[in-house]
């Protein structure tokens, strides 16, 4: 999970979508909302709902030549408003911040799967990413089809926010996927250095936040979260 | 490769562009537009900002859809210069990132990075430095070595030397005006310097008000049709051989 998180966060970060990656991650809390009331494993709702959201981002930006970080900012931070009304007392502190708990075999399967599937995309269509983020015109007239492309990313992107639904919740997920990103951003040289440093720094933050938030009995996700923060915070002070 | 709209197989014609119409919505930016372009010429594209040059261009790479005819001659490979590149200066892409990425999508061989760096005259210092931290006109030179390993027949440079210094500027022109020489390219250029374009162009495409006058420079590049065009009189400076 915290390395797909660390690989996907790098591109978010490149085309300024960390806001905008953040709210998207808030898309999940209705999904959970109505898996819930149908009786049904939260997971899938928010997987359902979090694809969903980036297939209808894919099409306004296409349609409207919005900025994403619009389009995502606006639209779907609405969907904590009518998530938190979907869901009501201990259901919604989990899926808001994360929690314990037993992870079933389905959880555990589409885990493994899905971090797989996030990793080799990145790794294999890293070079595509790049050319189409310093300019869509010139990736066209090598072949790269931008439109599919920037829809791959997007449903990447979504289901990377679901992978880490169980331990850091609808609120955190996000930031997990954002903050070891742009700490990499300040630190690396080149591209290899920030895949490999966000990476490396997620997976580190995600394992140091896991240990400390069983020492304290606490919830994962904020732990996760105010280490990888601190971190950032640090490079920042470090200088360029 | 883009994909060609339409191919035509006319010997020594590699564009032909008839009555091509492009709109956004209910407003049109091109209309009737019509040129031809041979092997080995070299077009300017001129007129004021807003005239649809860079519209025009976006059109030729397939990037916008467009009404009439725009046939490229089969198996012609392009490569594309934009205009502005919208990119954060402090981003870890160094310029080899962003040639391997080429390179990788059009599995070329690494020795084609080595030639297009030097035929820009690239270093591969500056190739490892971030592409924020290059000035405008390595930044240029880099993209233009960016077209090149595509092995192209054609250079669509969309005003590569805008705001770039007059030193940067000369260095461009030479190096576009050495490519076209030793690489028999075919170019079409974006320019606002019409000193540049009466120097070296052999046909001079003038957009204005949605449409277009074409044909050599000297019937091109007249005080009146400039007048007319630009709504002001418009000088430039004739380099005498």
């Amino acid at each position: 999970m915290a390395l797909a998180a660390g690989l996907i966060g790098c591109f978010a970060v490149m085309r300024r979508m960390a806001l905008a990656g953040d709210a998207l991650s808030h898309v999940a809390l209705p999904g959970i909302g109505i898996a819930l009331a149908l009786h049904i494993h939260p997971l899938f709702g928010a997987v359902a709902m979090l694809l969903f959201a980036g297939l209808l981002i894919w099409a306004i930006e296409d349609r409207s030549h919005l900025a994403l970080e619009t389009i995502i900012g606006v639209v779907f931070s609405g969907a904590l408003a009518i998530g938190s009304l979907m869901t009501t007392g201990e259901d919604l502190i989990d899926a808001l911040f994360g929690g314990a708990g037993m992870v079933s075999l389905a959880e555990i399967v589409f885990g493994v799967l899905t971090a797989a599937a996030v990793t080799i995309f990145v790794v294999w269509q890293r070079h595509a990413l790049i050319v189409t983020l310093v300019s869509p015109d010139i990736a066209r007239t090598i072949g790269i089809d931008v439109k599919r492309l920037n829809l791959v990313y997007l449903e990447m992107f979504a289901l990377t926010v679901a992978l880490g639904l169980r331990y850091l919740g609808v609120l955190l997920m996000g930031s997990l996927i954002i903050i070891p990103a742009a700490t990499a951003k300040r630190v690396s040289r080149n591209l290899t250095q920030m895949l490999v440093i966000a990476s490396v720094l997620a997976i580190l933050v995600t394992i140091v936040g896991t240990l400390a938030a069983a020492h304290f009995q606490r919830p994962t996700g904020p732990f996760i979260v105010t280490i990888a923060a601190a971190v950032f915070f640090l490079s920042a002070l470090w200088g360029d | 490769m883009a994909e060609n709209p339409e191919t035509v197989s006319t010997e020594d014609v590699i564009l032909d562009v008839n009555r091509l119409t492009i709109r956004f919505g209910p407003v049109t930016i091109l209309k009737d537009v019509s040129f031809r372009v041979c092997r080995g010429e070299s077009v300017a594209v001129i007129g004021p900002n807003g005239s649809g040059k860079t519209v025009l261009f976006r059109a030729l790479i397939g990037a916008i859809p467009s009404e009439g005819a725009l046939k490229w001659t089969s198996g012609i490979r392009f490569g594309y210069v934009p205009q502005k590149v919208d990119l954060a200066r402090d981003l870890p892409i160094t310029g080899f990132d962003f040639l391997r990425a080429r390179a990788a999508a059009g599995q070329s061989m690494d020795a084609a990075l080595t030639q297009a760096i030097a035929a820009v005259g690239l270093t591969e210092a500056l190739c490892r430095q971030p592409v924020g931290s290059l000035s405008g006109g390595q930044f240029q030179r880099l993209l233009i070595a960016f077209a090149l390993m595509g092995d192209p027949d054609v250079l669509l440079l969309d005003e590569p030397t805008a705001g770039v210094d007059e030193p940067g500027q000369e260095r461009l022109n030479e190096i576009i005006e050495r490519l076209q020489a030793e690489r028999r390219l075919t170019v079409l250029l974006i320019s606002h310097d019409l000193s540049v374009v009466h120097q070296h162009a052999t046909h001079v495409l003038c957009l204005s008000g949605g449409t277009a006058h074409f044909g050599e420079p000297r019937t091109i590049l007249t005080p009146d049709l400039l007048h007319e065009v630009y709504g002001t009189p418009v000088a430039f400076h004739v380099h005498e051989h």
